[in-house]
């Protein structure tokens, strides 16, 4: 059996520990809190801007617009948001995991547009090519960096280097269900449904289709990233909170059986003393 | 009757719901130039430059400050879109200011085309912030 002072000093260790993680969990609780309200003001914008391109997409049944063409044979653009930190569960490898388990998306045809040190990281590490990484902007994104990175993957679009654009984030269900999602933005897909209120109002476009188009698409995009940011920064934090918790439980689990154990080695200790005290005397007396 | 002229006019930035409430005309700048609207205009999308959008309502006219965007016209309703929104008072006369001589600055010195499109954009947007600003 361990010896009281190897006991002790474990129980030391893992306590100190267990004040750690409850910390981190308290700290999380309150940024879960915070990103959540962001998530829950930016909504609107985004569900206004969603009605908007599929209404206009659907009205103008036969547009060919170059953000809708598909193009074969060009490599594909992967937004990855992931954490700056690590300590959040599976957070960062489901997305990573996501990524490399994809038959499509295979390292070589594959550009990188990362966000978070953590997942650029490791697939550098697995062979994936990272073409620019904006990572500062994980801790409190604003809009300005989503139309920052849909500028550049834009950019990056319209000059024939990708041909597709997909964006890999963590959608926050709830406090504590996370879906690692892969989404495509472009090109925008046309399949989905019209509800028939929509077809019924004929909308009118200055300067004409096209121009509305050139400018609320780019638009679309800096939304649904801007949004996958603020979601992913939620789900990090509501992540990170989990496995906090669940580490503090484990060491208060450990410490309540360290205690166990320690109080039995005392307990036999002091018998044994007695034991021994009580052989001298007789051997003694 | 009276009521039957105001319109709901919702104005969206992406981090919040900059405006919500009923107003009877609007006035704004799109790409094609200066528009009024009243209710029961043709239902239209059209994209905004940045301007300042002027809002009258029952209590009075308000400004407020929207660089880039655009506006979807329902009959009885109008959102705007905006990537940024704001309140004259949320604006800063001073940094605005700056923001205008250094604009101009780099206007005169020239430069390639990415730089001096950048510079009347910045340029444009702080004359809006200094219009909003100036017409309370």
């Amino acid at each position: 059996m361990a010896s009281m002072r190897d006991i002790q000093r474990r129980k030391a260790s893992v306590q100190s520990t267990g004040q750690i993680t409850k910390a981190m969990k308290l700290v999380s609780t309150v940024k879960l809190q915070k990103s959540r309200n962001r998530a829950e003001n930016t909504k609107p914008y985004f569900e206004n801007m969603y009605e908007t391109v599929t209404s206009v997409l659907a009205r103008s049944g036969n547009i060919r617009h170059r953000f809708l063409k598909q193009v074969e044979g060009r490599k594909k653009a992967v937004i990855v948001i992931t954490s700056n930190r690590g300590l959040a569960g599976g957070y960062n490898s489901n997305i990573v995991k996501m990524i490399t388990g994809n038959e499509e998306l295979k390292a070589d045809d594959v550009l990188l547009y990362t966000v978070g040190r953590k997942g650029k990281d490791s697939l550098t590490r697995k062979g994936y090519t990272v073409k620019k990484d904006y990572s500062d902007a994980v801790e409190e994104p604003i809009y300005r960096d989503a139309m920052d990175i849909s500028r550049d993957v834009l950019e990056a679009y319209e000059s024939g280097e990708i041909g597709e654009i997909y964006i890999a984030y963590t959608v926050f269900k709830n406090t504590v269900s996370h879906i690692p999602t892969l989404k495509k933005l472009l090109p925008v897909s046309l399949d989905f449904e019209l509800n028939n209120e929509d077809k019924k109002i004929p909308m009118n476009y200055e300067p004409d289709e096209e121009e509305v188009l050139d400018v609320i698409i780019p638009k679309y995009i800096s939304s649904l990233i801007f949004g996958a940011l603020i979601e992913s920064v939620a789900s990090e934090n509501g992540a990170r909170m989990a496995a906090m918790d669940s580490a503090t439980s484990n060491a208060e689990e450990m410490i309540a059986d360290l205690s166990l154990k320690y109080n039995r080695a005392r307990q036999s200790s002091i018998t044994q003393e007695l034991t021994e005290i009580i052989a001298g005397s007789e051997a003694i007396g | 009757m009276e009521d039957n002229k105001y319109f709901d006019l919702e104005i969206i930035s992406p981090e919040r719901v900059f405006f919500e409430g009923k107003a009877h005309f609007l006035e704004l700048t799109t790409s094609e130039g200066e528009m009024g609207i009243y209710k029961n205009h043709i239902p239209m999308t059209t994209v905004l430059v940045p301007c300042v959008v002027t809002i009258h309502m029952e209590e009075g006219e308000k400004l407020a400050a929207v660089h880039a965007g655009f506006v979807l016209i329902l009959q009885d309703k109008i959102t705007i879109m905006a990537e940024v929104a704001e309140w004259p008072e949320e604006i800063d006369v001073n940094r605005a200011n700056e923001a205008k001589l250094r604009a101009e600055r780099r206007l005169k010195s020239g430069g390639d085309d990415v730089n001096v499109h950048r510079a009347e954009l910045a340029l444009k947007r702080s004359l809006v912030r200094l219009q909003a600003t100036k017409k309370i």
